[in-house]
Order: C-alpha cells, then sequence, then structure tokens
C-alpha cells in the first residue's frame, strides 16, 4: 500500500472529481480539512534557534493546541500593524479589492483541488476579514457585516494551512485589474505566522542551512568539491574532456552563483555538467563559491528579513573574491530576489562592473547597477555572435517543449532569450497552448517551499494544470521533454510529469545547449551528459566527420 | 442574505431620501446632506490617498507580462514590461482606461473530465466596460445642471450621447449602457457560484445604490418629467455657495440625491477606492528596471548574517584538505 506521500497512493480519476462550485455554507463557518498530504510539517524548533527566530518549539498540525505565545493576538495584530505601516502594497492590496473574481480560476490550486479558499481572492480575505476588523472605520462599526471577522485560533490555523497552499506564483496577479500579489499577501501571512513561531520545516530547514552553510542542502565546502568532481568525471566519460573546477578563486572575473539544487538532484546534475562544459569550452575566467553556494533564497518564502540575510552572502563573497560581475545559473526563485530585492536589501554593489561578455564585448546595461546576469542572457548573447559551435541534431531525439517559470516570467520578464538558445540547440521545439506559458505560465504545484512529499495531494492537484498543458503537447507534437530554467521546476516537474503526463522528462536549458556543442578535443560523442546512448550517433561515419568539422571551425 | 441586506439598504435609503422630500426638508436634503457628501468624499479621498501614498514602497515589485529590456536585439514588451517611469505610464494608462488585465480574462473548463482549457472571458471586462465609462459620461452630463453657462464640452458630450434622438426628452445611449453595465454586473454575482461565495454586503450595496441612482434618474427625466429648472436653480445655489431650495421639486429628485450623497460619502470608506487606488498599485505602476536603477528601501536596517569569516573558522579545516583556497591559514598543532 503506498502511502499519502506517494503519487501512486492518488488515483487520476479520483482527483480529476474536482468540483468548482463552492459548498453552500459561508467560508468563514467552515474550517479546512487538515488531511495528511495536503500539508506539511512544522518548522523544528532546532531550525527556529539557528536563525534566532521567537518562540521555538515542537508541535504538530493536527495537534488540537498549537501552542501559541502568551498575548499572541497582539503579536499577530501589531505584526500587521507594522507592516501596513511598511509597505504600501500590502495595505493597498487589503483596501482595493472589489471581489470581481477575475482571479479565482486562475490558480492551479483552484483548479486542481477546488477548495474555493485556494482562490487567490479568498485567500487574501483570510487576512483582509482580520485587518477589516480591526483597521478600518466600517470593520469596527459594522463587524461581520462589514465583512470582518474576529482573530481566533482557527483562524491561525487557517492562515498556516492556506499560506501554504500557496506557491507565490503570481499568476493570478497578471489577471487582477489592481495588480493585486497574492504573492505579497502570502510573504505577509507568512510573516505574521512566523512571530507566532509557525513555520513548515521544508522551508525552515533550508533557510537554517543557508544560513550556516551557505546553500540549503547543507553541503559543506568539501563535499561540494567531491559532487563537482563526480560530475567532472561523468562529463569526462561523455565528453573525454576533463573540466577544471576553480573554487573560491580570488581574482577571478566572474562570480557564478547557481541553486544548490543543481548540485544533487537529478535531472538538475545534468545542467550543472552543461554549466561545467560551457565554462570550460569558453575558457572564461570564473570561480564557484562554496560560501555563496546557493543562489536560491527560501528566506523569500519565510521573511523579507530572512531572505535578506541569506541573500547578504553574494556580494559580500563578490567583494571578498574580488570579482568583477556576476553570473547566475537557471534558477527561479533565486532571480525573483536578484530581480526585485537584491540590490535594494544588500546593494550597491559598486565595487563591481557592469557585466560584460568577454567572448563576445557585449556590456550588459540593464544590469548595471545590480552587476548580475542571467546564464540565458549571456548564452544568447554568445549564440547571437556566433560563439558556440552547436550541432543542433544531437538533440533530435529530443522533442521539447519548454515551461516558463514563474518567477523568470513574472518577477522579470525573460521570454525570448531562454527560447532563442532552446531553437538554437533543438530542431524540435514546441510550445504549450498559450494560456500556459510566458506571463501566464501555471507553477510546477511545488514552488515557495512546498515541494515536498509530505503534502503530495497538493502538488499533484497543483500540478495538474500544467500537466494537462505537457499532455496536450506529449499528444498533438509527440512531445518528450519540458525544458525548465529553475531548479524546483527540475525536482517538482518530475513527479508532475510522470503523473499527469507520463513519459516526458524535464531538463534544464543549458543541458541542452551542452549536449549540442562540440568541444574542442572532444571524443566521438555517442552518450549524452545522461550517459544515455544518443539515437543516431552510435553510427562511425558520418557523425564522426560532422566532429571534426565541427571541431576545425571551431578552432 | 447578503444580497438582501444591501438592497434592504439602498431600498431605505431612497424611502428616505423621497419621504425627506415630501415632508419639506428640502433644505436637509437638498442642501446640507449632498454638502456633508461631498466634502466627506473629497476629505475622504485625499486622506485615503494621503495616508497611501506616505507609505514606503520598500522593493520595486512589478508584474512582468511581457518580455523584458535586456539583449538589444530582442524587442522589449514597453506597456507589459515596462523598463522607464513613461512606459509604466503608458501601462497604467491601459489598466485605467481600457483595464488592460481584465481584457486578459479566460474562464477554465474541464473538458472529458480530464482535460483543462481556457476560454477568452470578456464579460466581466465588458460589463465593468459599459458600467464605469457610462458613469463617467453620465456624470458629465451633470455638470450642466452645476455651471451656467453649460460648458462646451458638457454639451458636446451630451450631443453625443443623444445622438439617437429617440423620444422626448431625447434617451441617452449611456442610460441604457449604465443600467445595462450594473445589472449584468449584479447578475454576475448572483449567478456565477464562485464570485456568489465570496460576495460581501459591501459588494451588493455599492451596485444597488448605482442601479437605484440610475432608475431613479430615468424615472424622473422620461416617466416623471421633473421640473429641471427648480433643479438646476438648486444645484447652482449649491456650487455657488447661495444656497436656494426652490419650491415644487419633485421628492423624486430627493431620492435620487440622497442615493447619490450616500454613495459620495460611503465611497472613502469601502472598496470603491479602487478608483484612486489603482494608481497607486505598485505592481503595475513601476518599471521592471531594478537591475539598472537601484531602488532604496527608506526602512531598510541591518540584519544578522553569518560572515564569511564565522564560516571559514568552522570549516577551514575541510576547506584545506579539500584544496580550497583560505584566508587564514590553518594553526599548526
Amino acid at each position: 500500500m503506498s502511502k499519502f506521500d506517494e503519487p501512486d497512493h492518488y488515483k487520476q480519476d479520483q482527483l480529476l472529481q474536482i468540483d468548482w462550485r463552492p459548498p453552500r455554507a459561508p467560508w468563514m463557518d467552515t474550517k479546512p480539512d487538515m488531511r495528511p498530504g495536503t500539508f506539511i510539517y512544522p518548522g523544528k524548533a532546532k531550525n527556529l534557534n539557528v536563525m534566532g527566530f521567537p518562540h521555538a518549539r515542537d508541535w504538530a498540525v493536527d495537534d488540537v493546541d498549537w501552542k501559541l505565545p502568551e498575548g499572541w493576538q497582539k503579536i499577530v495584530l501589531d505584526g500587521m500593524a507594522e507592516r501596513l505601516t511598511r509597505y504600501r502594497s500590502f495595505k493597498l492590496f487589503m483596501d482595493t479589492c472589489v471581489r470581481c473574481g477575475a482571479c479565482a480560476d486562475k490558480c492551479h490550486f483552484f483548479l486542481g483541488g477546488g477548495d474555493p479558499k485556494n482562490m487567490p481572492v479568498l485567500r487574501a480575505e483570510l487576512l483582509r476579514s482580520i485587518y477589516r476588523k480591526d483597521f478600518t472605520a466600517m470593520g469596527k462599526i459594522f463587524g461581520s457585516l462589514a465583512g470582518g471577522r474576529a482573530l481566533t485560533e482557527d483562524v491561525i490555523k487557517e492562515w498556516f494551512y492556506y499560506f501554504y497552499q500557496c506557491t507565490e506564483c503570481r499568476r493570478c496577479s497578471v489577471f487582477c485589474p489592481y495588480g493585486i500579489d497574492t504573492a505579497e499577501i502570502t510573504m505577509m501571512g507568512r510573516e505574521l505566522l512566523g512571530l507566532l513561531g509557525l513555520y513548515v520545516n521544508w522551508v525552515l530547514e533550508p533557510v537554517a542551512n543557508c544560513f550556516r552553510l551557505g546553500n540549503h542542502l547543507a553541503i559543506q565546502p568539501h563535499g561540494l568539491m567531491d559532487t563537482l568532481e563526480f560530475m567532472a568525471d561523468d562529463i569526462e566519460e561523455a565528453t573525454g574532456i576533463r573540466v577544471d573546477i576553480p573554487m573560491n578563486k580570488r581574482g577571478a572575473e566572474i562570480l557564478f552563483v547557481t541553486p544548490s539544487g543543481d548540485f544533487v538532484a537529478d535531472p538538475g546534475i545534468y545542467t550543472c555538467m552543461g554549466y561545467m562544459l560551457l565554462f570550460h569550452e569558453l575558457g572564461i575566467d570564473y570561480t564557484w563559491s562554496s560560501y555563496a553556494s546557493d543562489g536560491g533564497n527560501f528566506g523569500l518564502f519565510t521573511s523579507h528579513e530572512a531572505m535578506k540575510r541569506l541573500n547578504a552572502k553574494i556580494y559580500v563573497e563578490a567583494k571578498r573574491l574580488g570579482v568583477k560581475w556576476i553570473l547566475g545559473g537557471e534558477c527561479g526563485h533565486m532571480w525573483r530576489v536578484i530581480n526585485q530585492y537584491m540590490d535594494t536589501m544588500n546593494g550597491p554593489a559598486d565595487f563591481l562592473e557592469i557585466p560584460k561578455s568577454p567572448i563576445t564585448g557585449t556590456e550588459f546595461p540593464h544590469a548595471r547597477s545590480t552587476k548580475m546576469i542571467h546564464l540565458m542572457e549571456f548564452v544568447a548573447d554568445l549564440i547571437r555572435h556566433g560563439k558556440l559551435n552547436l550541432d543542433k541534431s544531437r538533440n533530435d531525439h529530443i522533442n521539447v517543449t519548454f515551461h516558463d517559470s514563474c518567477n523568470p516570467a513574472r518577477a522579470m520578464g525573460i521570454f525570448e532569450e531562454p527560447r532563442y538558445v532552446i531553437r538554437n540547440v533543438c530542431n524540435h521545439f514546441h510550445e504549450m497552448p498559450e494560456n500556459t506559458i510566458r506571463e501566464q505560465t501555471f507553477c510546477c504545484g511545488g514552488g515557495a517551499g512546498l515541494g515536498t512529499d509530505e503534502n503530495m495531494e497538493m502538488r499533484l492537484r497543483g500540478g495538474l494544470p500544467r500537466g494537462s498543458a505537457v499532455r496536450h503537447v506529449q499528444e498533438k507534437h509527440g512531445v518528450n521533454q519540458m525544458a525548465a530554467m529553475c531548479a524546483i521546476d527540475r525536482a517538482t516537474l518530475v513527479t508532475v510529469c510522470d503523473y499527469w503526463a507520463p513519459g516526458v522528462k524535464v531538463t534544464g536549458i543549458t543541458e541542452l545547449v551542452a549536449n549540442a556543442m562540440i568541444f574542442t578535443g572532444e571524443k566521438k560523442r555517442t552518450h549524452n551528459l545522461r550517459l544515455e546512448p544518443i539515437p543516431g550517433m552510435e553510427l562511425d561515419e558520418s557523425v564522426g566527420e560532422g566532429v571534426e568539422e565541427g571541431a576545425a571551425a571551431h578552432v | 442574505m447578503n444580497i438582501l441586506v444591501a438592497l434592504a439598504a439602498v431600498v431605505g435609503l431612497f424611502l428616505v431620501g423621497l419621504l425627506g422630500g415630501m415632508s419639506g426638508l428640502g433644505w436637509l436634503f437638498g442642501i446640507v446632506i449632498p454638502s456633508v457628501a461631498l466634502l466627506l468624499f473629497l476629505g475622504g479621498m485625499v486622506m485615503k490617498v494621503l495616508g497611501w501614498a506616505k507609505i514606503p514602497v520598500p522593493f520595486r515589485i512589478t508584474t512582468t507580462c511581457g518580455q523584458q529590456k535586456a539583449l538589444d536585439w530582442i524587442p522589449q514588451a514597453k506597456l507589459e514590461n515596462p523598463h522607464t517611469p513613461l512606459q509604466a505610464a503608458g501601462r497604467m494608462a491601459l489598466e485605467v482606461l481600457f483595464f488592460r488585465s481584465l481584457l486578459r480574462n479566460t474562464k477554465a473548463e474541464l473538458v472529458d473530465g480530464r482535460r483543462l482549457v481556457y476560454r477568452t472571458d470578456l464579460a466581466l471586462w465588458f460589463g465593468a466596460i459599459l458600467m464605469h465609462w457610462s458613469f463617467l459620461i453620465i456624470l458629465i452630463r451633470h455638470l450642466r445642471l452645476m455651471a451656467n453657462p453649460v460648458p462646451g464640452f458638457v454639451t458636446f458630450v451630451e450631443a453625443a450621447d443623444g445622438f439617437l434622438e429617440i423620444g422626448l426628452p431625447a434617451v441617452f445611449i449611456t442610460t441604457g449602457t449604465f443600467l445595462l453595465g450594473v445589472s449584468y454586473l449584479l447578475y454576475r454575482r448572483f449567478t456565477n457560484p464562485q464570485v456568489r461565495y465570496i460576495s460581501l454586503v459591501g459588494d451588493y450595496f455599492p451596485l444597488f445604490l448605482l442601479l437605484g441612482i440610475g432608475l431613479s434618474g430615468v424615472w424622473m427625466r422620461h416617466l416623471d418629467k421633473v421640473d429641471i429648472a427648480g433643479v438646476k436653480e438648486m444645484m447652482l445655489g449649491l456650487f455657488h455657495f447661495a444656497p436656494v431650495v426652490p419650491e415644487g421639486i419633485s421628492p423624486l429628485v430627493y431620492g435620487h440625491l440622497f442615493l447619490a450623497s450616500v454613495l459620495l460619502a460611503y465611497f472613502p470608506f469601502s472598496k470603491l477606492t479602487h478608483m484612486a487606488g489603482v494608481f497607486l498599485s505598485p505592481t503595475r505602476n513601476l518599471a521592471n528596471n531594478n537591475r539598472a536603477v537601484r531602488h532604496v528601501n527608506p526602512w531598510d536596517y541591518p540584519v544578522k548574517v553569518h560572515t564569511y569569516d564565522e564560516y571559514e573558522d568552522e570549516l577551514r579545516e575541510k576547506m584545506v584538505g579539500a584544496g580550497i583556497p583560505v584566508d587564514k591559514p590553518l594553526e599548526k598543532e
């Protein structure tokens, strides 16, 4: 018998019995059904202590008593009051919603689950009802008639349940006529819960790890070296090339920062191997950092302060090593932090230079303040200038689609760079339906720290819209791989695809790039970076010639 | 329940105005209450907007809905992902004038029990556009009652709005479109199960109020044909600080005016503040240029970080063992 944390436990037919019509009982009178598979376990006291967060204690979601600290109502209301005077967005988003419902069927959790409190508007109303009661004239006078309600322990439990059923993907914000950003509301909700010592461990343990050891996965520096060495071995087996691993190298030109998911999880590691090969072939002077060994930042899913505390290391390390600029790998929420927070929180990076490609000479003035560019911006520029020696046919057995990751899509707008790169390294590329890509892209169902098996039911439900779109291109175009430039995607979409569109594999873009690249001095390529045989490359003559020609052209 | 409360409130308020007019309380319902309502509206909205404006915007968080500006050979979506304040203003104009975001609206459907599809659904956009634009034009038309001589643009709008020249007095197009828009929005709130589930009294009340104002307006113009000269005399007096209450003004006028007063007074304390709020929405009115132009958080404060020195002190031996350079050499035993 499979357990609630395994996909097999859930029958597709049952999950697909979705009723989007809400129940008769008013939502304020309805308590969440906290069944295993729909929530994540609480943050452990030891991890709160690492971060110095208040009210550390061990508790369980199904406990009746969550051991809220004394005076918890005042803590929450004071916390709300403080945030209402610090964030214009928070105050506006509390005031201006007209409950038009345009956002209702835009949330993947609502679409896949039908729980009305997963409609973004109602998720926000969970907070707004408290706001109305305690912070508005109408609410103070008319109470529940004005949509206010009292702050009770049940409200806190409801917040915990639903603010950790939001992946902060911001799809609803695209459709909102007032631009209300549910991610910011969820972030406030989580901060307020944090004031009471309430977190989920899947977020908090990575935060504690990242604070102490530089990355979410608690990889120590020697472990990181080992990991990269193993990858270098596999690279050598696939290509015959031995790559260097510059680590904490003072005076390098470029600091490379990527999410730590690329170091351990299949298929993220192949993308990481792609980075190493690419940099080796270009011969650029770059370095990894063991101290800044994660661009990912689960602080974003915890509190603004935690985000700042984890993000600080990137500029500190860039300064210590004396690099000129920073290059960022394929990560989703890392790029939200870099594009929207880093310079404000931990800048100015006036000790760095405007990023400039050492290969093409292209300057990147759009990053003249933050001094950090996205790998896809860097690679697109390389391809545009003909600096990569590519044999697309090596990816001919791949029929790829591209999943826009939420954060690079809606917090940045990097749409064309990855597509340009993919089109240049793959002959077979098919887009998913237009309402499911670019700014309307659907979340993998496991973002914002929800990518654990503990809430498998919600991940499968939340993954339905994406899975359904993948299945569509699988059936229509024979798509067998989905590229995504996000480490969380590369972990969670595997589950989503296996469940909703079995047969479609997940890949990073740089993996595709490296598999298509002809490297100087490479051996005859018969296997890709996954060490799988490349169809059509087993034959000697034709391929061998191609490689030689390509190599010669490159020299 | 919420529907009935809101409907009862509006009917009750209308009757209050009507009765006030009948019982000779013209001064109260024609002068005092409208003045107070107008002051509450203006004062309340100014306070509201100033209240929002004085709260800092600590981070520049936009919702990007198009291609960013990065490489110069990839065209940027200037209005969907603005890089400059001017482009952001353009985006804002689209949002305010044409409800750009609602134009994206889709309706999800589960086909064959397993395939999710999304169809463009512009009904909400259309209803909202009808209601808001008609309302604006009707307000402009009403300026005729508040200024003498009537400004040229008011006459122009009036002529354009009544160009069908049906009936006497002519039926304005916006009378119909306004009532249609409000009715659709109400109908949608009643019948869309999700919207109905989330609707509060405060969502029905303004719609009933608008409907009440609109219907009483139609009644006055086309059915009862009230003494418009008297009304204008009263309104002119009100806006020129020389209040008069002419005889013979229909109680209907007071009912209409009272509902309008309630709307004005209610405005700043309700969701109707979205009218001003939309202009301040950070996800729409900011440029997505953080990497080029540093945004400063006025309340930024230092936080506890784990320094490199602390990191190396803990892990130096392992780093040296793995051949990773360190800042301080290992101490010799």
